[in-house]
Formats: structure tokens, C-alpha cells, sequence
């Protein structure tokens, strides 16, 4: 429906109004939407690899060694120029994305999220024990670098940070959702499915999954520099598995089924934790966790799926992913659950 | 005239169950070779060793000369053998149009990060192929959602869409409705000669047997036991007794 897609480009050219128009208007710095921004980056990587079925509990790991990068690299140039930093993040995390990938890329499942723990557990412990290099817990402190040369005050360093951040986070939703939608974002969803089928088509799955993969470490590395700079320190907590949990959790709270589950799954996230924090404490994470009890019961494809729901509902057109029960029930429909991979045929 | 898939002394065992032992079999340019024989001898495994899928205990397969046992499925599906399934394998949560598409893009080795899917060169191709198998009018559905007799034509449209040289079918029409099996089968044998597609099916309906083979082969109690031409085969009284009367 021509009416249905231009009003949806007028709501995201709203959406995106606003964003731009933020700090001029509130004359904060945003900081808290520049965490946002931030934050779904790596919830982006995840969603990527949700894609074909893979869950990483590790992926703090690559947040780590963006953060880490601009501070090491900072250090060595007496500050250093955001965009080099940038630039330095991305490539790090693209290597260490690729060196853990060729390994993690041959599990599945449990083994796959385990083994990408692992990894995250050891690059922690490293932050911690070489001291004399990272600073050990105290953490690596991020001097403010220059922004194309020019010293920057706080306020205004404040400012920039929300705006490459928002520009970052924006080209990743749309390069993601381009990817998803090309021959190899397919054949990654096709994983999920029969990865069998897959390799008889002759496409290796391990290295389509490596390509996600290595997307996936570029995206949380990017997302842990800017973080970093924001906060101005990285400290092994970065690389810690709960923050590997929360951006698993957040992609979950978000919805997993479209890249833009990234941003609504951290806008919501961080702002709960920020009010609950406020109001009830420190029994935010409880609050948080009814919030993802009530997401995973009641709306399991999370707040970009409610949002499809409630959107198909008030233009009449069919949003839905799924199909309704109703055609689910049609007497020529086979039952739905997916068949085993069971190709050997064997005995019938 | 030399075979073009040659497998040699085939011998697999699943623990006390002898699937083959000591197959010898010989697949030309140009065959339609129909293999039957009774539920479990062997016919599917054949296959998935054919494919790499399954390594046997013993025996060699030659692909136009050249050793192909110990290569993964990928590896001898990218030399030009293409398979269909007993148990159609899809992508049951994207569309037909999308797995199919999937398949025309990895054959055309279209994977530029940022290229839709949909938009490939080949997308004319997927519709020619889905309309051939009588399944265009599914294009749209997720493959999840349909009959398992359009799941099965599906699962050879997609092995047609990476233009193999060599189509290994297992029971192509199995679960498809008896009313148009004929006419689709009809259909897809024209095409395969059109496009001189060798094709190996595994077939327990002998009237699809005697319509479209040019040879049969009789695989029971872990061997070969006829061979030949489908008139002689098929009226062969220990053939009759052993296999389609049973
Ligand atoms: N991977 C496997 N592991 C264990 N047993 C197997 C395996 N594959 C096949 N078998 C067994 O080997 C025998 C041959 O199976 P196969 O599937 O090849 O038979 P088939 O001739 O295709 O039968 P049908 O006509 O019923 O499809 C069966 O007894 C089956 O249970
Ligand atoms: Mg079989």
C-alpha cells in the first residue's frame, strides 16, 4: 500500500527529526540518548547473528577491544582525533571478530554461546591481571581526543559524541537492514532453518556465519569505543559477561526479528534502568526483569513486533510477520513445527 | 560411452543393517535412471554417499573421472550434482520465492553484501522453474505453510535452480497429489532433456517408472540384483515377487 509505506517514511522522518533536533532543542547534551545510541550497536551485532539461530553470550568481548582501542590508541598519541580512534575500534574489533570468529563459526547453539563466553571470560581476566597495561580493574582512562583537529570542550564534546553516535547507529540499522535483505542476510536466515539444506545448495554456512559474525564484532566494538568515550574510562567490566547478558537482552526486549528491535530494545532498556533507578532503587534489575518476563509471555517478538501488531491494526493493512492462527488452521496447512533434519530417510 | 557418476564396491553397514555391500553402479550422460527396490534396502543412502553426506565402509565414486568420496555435499554440489529430497528440506520461514532465489543466487555466486535478494538476475529463472513444478501460485507463502505434495516439487525446483549437470531425486513424487503427478512430472522429464539433465530417481511407483526411465536398477538386500531397461526389469517374475508385489 503506496499510503501505508510514504505515512511509515513520514513517522521515521519524524523520528528522525527529533533525534537530530534533541540537543538544539533541550540544550542538554543527551548523554542519555548518546548511551542509546551507543548501546544498540552491539544489540544490532546480536540481532545479526539471532539471524541464523546463533546466540553469543560473549560478545562484551568485542565492546571491550573497541573501548580499549581509543584508550591504548589515545594514549600513545597524548589524546588522538576521534575519527582515527573510530576508524582503529572498528578495525580491532573486525580483527579480533575474525580470529575468534574462524573458531566460534564451527559450533552451534549452546556450544556456540558457550565457547563466545569463554573467549569474553579470557579477554576479562587479561584486562584485569596485566596491570601495568590496562590499568588492571582501576580501568584505562580515554583523554577527550580532538574532533578533525579541533579541541573540543566538554558541552560541546558532548554534543558531537551524540551526533556521530546517532549518525553511526543510523548507518548501521540501514546497512543491517540491507544486508538482511540481500543474498547472504538470506542465506544467514536459512541457517536457522536447514543448514543442511544450505550446504546441498553449495553456500558454506560457516562462512556466511562468519561473515554475521565478524559484522557483529565490528558493530559492538564501535559501540564499546563510544561508550568509552563518552564515559571516559574502559575498565574490564566492558568484557564481563553480564554486559555480554544484557545486550543479548536487550536484542530479546527489542525484538529480534528487525534490526530496528536494536534501538527500541536499548531505548527502553536504558530508560528503565535509568527511572526504576531513580524511583525504586537499586531494584531496577527487578523491574527489568518482570519487563522481559512480560515481553517473552506476551509479546515474543519483542517491542518492534507490538509495534507491527498495533500499526497493522490502526492502518487496517497486514503488518504481521506471522501468520494468524486462523491460517495457520487451514485444512491444506501442515502442522507447523520444523521438520528434523533428519535427511538419511531411513525406515518410514 | 563412459559413465558419468561411477560408484565401485560400495559396502555400508548401520550396525547389524547392511545397506550395501559391494554396489557397483554406473550413471551415463543422458540416463533416467530409476532406482527401486523394498523400503530400507539402501536407496536413500546410496544417495547420501553419492553426496558426501554419508562416508561408506568401502568402495570408491567417481564424479567424470574423479574421486569424489571424502568431499563434503557443498563441495560435489558445486561440481554439478544436485539433489532433491525424500524429505523435502526447505527454509520453512521464508518464502518459496526466497528459497528458491537463495538457490539461483549461490549457483550464480551472487553475494554482494548489499544486493537484494530480490532483485538478482536470476529472478526470471526462479519464476520459469517454480511455474514448471506447478507452484507459482505459492511463490508468496512461506514454505512452512505448505502442503507437503508442493513442499516435495519445491525441494526439486530448488535443485534445478543450481543447473546440475547430474539431478539425484528421492521419490520426486511422493505426497503429491496423484491427479496432477503426472502432469508435473510430465512437465519437469521435458525439461530436464531440454536442458540434458542426467537424472537418478529413486522411485517405489513403477508406473512413474515405466513413463519416464530408460533404465532401471534393482537395489535389494544390500545389492544390485537386475539391471536393465524398464520393459524387462519390470516383468521380471523374481523382480515382480521381490519388489513390487511385495
Ligand atoms: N544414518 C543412518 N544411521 C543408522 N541407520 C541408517 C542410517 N541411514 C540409513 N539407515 C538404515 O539403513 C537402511 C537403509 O535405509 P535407506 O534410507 O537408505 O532405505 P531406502 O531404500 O531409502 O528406504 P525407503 O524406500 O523406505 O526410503 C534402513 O534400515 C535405515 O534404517
Ligand atoms: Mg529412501
Amino acid at each position: 500500500m503506496a499510503t501505508n509505506s510514504s505515512l511509515r517514511l513520514a513517522l521515521l522522518a519524524v523520528a528522525a527529526l527529533v533525534a537530530v533536533a534533541y540537543p538544539i532543542v533541550s540544550g542538554s547534551s543527551g548523554s542519555f540518548l548518546t548511551i542509546v545510541w551507543a548501546k544498540a550497536l552491539p544489540v544490532l551485532g546480536i540481532i545479526l547473528l539471532l539471524q541464523a539461530g546463533q546466540v553469543s553470550f560473549g560478545h562484551a568481548m568485542f565492546f571491550a577491544v573497541g573501548a580499549y582501542t581509543i584508550g591504548f590508541v589515545g594514549r600513545a598519541m597524548a589524546g588522538g582525533e576521534l575519527v582515527l580512534l573510530l576508524v582503529a575500534a572498528a578495525f580491532a574489533s573486525l580483527l579480533a571478530g575474525l580470529l575468534v570468529g574462524v573458531f566460534v563459526v564451527r559450533y552451534r547453539y549452546i556450544f556456540f554461546g558457550m565457547l563466545n563466553l569463554a573467549f569474553s571470560m579470557v579477554l576479562f581476566s587479561m584486562l584485569e591481571k596485566f596491570i601495568h597495561v590496562t590499568g588492571g580493574s582501576d580501568g584505562l582512562r580515554i583523554a577527550r581526543p580532538t574532533i578533525l583537529g579541533e579541541a573540543m570542550g566538554r558541552a560541546q564534546y558532548e554534543t558531537i559524541l551524540y551526533y556521530v553516535s546517532l549518525a553511526i547507529l543510523a548507518l548501521a540499522l540501514y546497512g543491517g537492514a540491507r544486508f538482511l535483505d540481500s543474498p547472504l542476510g538470506h542465506a544467514l536466515k536459512a541457517i536457522k532453518s536447514n543448514e543442511t539444506r544450505v550446504e546441498y545448495l553449495g553456500i558454506s554456512a560457516r562462512l556466511v556465519l562468519l561473515v554475521a559474525y565478524v559484522a557483529s564484532a565490528v558493530l559492538a566494538g564501535l559501540g564499546g569505543a563510544l561508550v568509552g568515550a563518552i564515559q571516559g574510562i574502559a575498565t574490564p567490566d566492558y568484557a564481563y559477561w553480564v554486559r555480554s547478558g544484557e545486550f543479548v537482552f536487550v536484542a530479546i526486549l527489542g525484538g529480534t526479528g528487525h534490526v530496528a528491535g536494536a534501538l527500541a530494545g536499548a531505548f527502553v532498556y536504558e530508560f528503565i534502568r535509568s527511572s526504576a533507578a531513580a524511583y525504586v532503587g537499586d531494584t531496577w534489575q527487578m523491574t527489568l526483569g518482570i519487563v522481559l518476563l512480560a515481553v517473552i509471555l506476551f509479546a515474543p517478538r519483542g517491542i518492534v513486533g507490538m509495534a507491527a501488531d498495533l500499526w497493522g491494526r490502526l492502518t487496517g493493512g497486514s503488518a504481521r510477520a506471522e501468520p494468524a492462527p486462523e491460517e495457520a488452521d487451514a485444512p491444506d496447512a501442515p502442522a507447523r513445527e520444523p521438520r528434523p533434519l533428519r535427511i538419511v530417510g531411513g525406515g518410514r | 560411452m563412459s559413465a558419468l557418476i561411477s560408484a565401485r564396491g560400495i559396502a555400508i553397514r548401520f550396525g547389524g543393517v547392511v545397506a550395501a555391500d559391494g554396489v557397483s553402479l554406473d550413471v551415463f550422460a543422458g540416463d533416467h535412471l530409476a532406482i527401486i527396490g523394498p523400503n530400507g534396502a539402501g536407496k536413500t543412502t546410496f544417495l547420501n554417499i553419492c553426496t558426501g553426506y554419508l562416508k561408506p565402509q568401502g568402495g570408491t565414486v567417481q564424479f567424470k573421472g574423479r574421486d569424489i568420496l571424502g568431499s563434503s555435499p557443498r563441495a560435489i554440489t558445486r561440481l554439478g550434482i544436485a539433489r532433491a529430497f525424500q524429505i523435502p528440506q526447505l527454509f520453512l520461514e521464508q518464502s518459496v520465492r526466497e528459497n528458491m532465489l537463495i538457490a539461483a543466487a549461490s549457483q550464480a555466486r551472487r553475494f554482494a553484501p548489499f544486493a537484494r535478494l530480490a532483485d538478482i538476475p536470476e529472478r526470471g529463472d526462479v519464476e520459469h522453474l517454480l511455474a514448471l513444478v506447478d507452484c507459482a501460485d505459492v511463490a508468496d507463502r512461506k514454505a512452512g505453510e505448505l502442503p507437503e505434495g508442493k513442499r516435495k516439487l519445491v525441494d526439486i525446483a530448488l535443485a534445478l535452480a543450481l543447473k546440475p549437470e547430474v539431478l539425484l531425486m528421492d521419490e520426486p513424487t511422493s505426497g503429491v497429489a496423484s491427479s496432477e503427478k503426472f502432469t508435473i512430472m510430465d512437465t519437469l522429464v521435458a525439461a530436464l532433456r531440454e536442458r540434458a539433465v542426467t537424472a537418478v530417481f529413486v522411485e517405489h511407483d513403477m508406473e512413474m517408472v515405466s513413463r519416464y526411465a530408460n533404465r532401471v536398477a534393482v537395489w535389494s538386500a544390500g545389492t544390485i540384483s537386475r539391471q536393465g531397461p524398464p520393459a524387462e526389469v519390470l516383468n521380471d517374475p523374481e523382480v515382480v515377487r521381490t519388489v513390487i508385489g511385495g
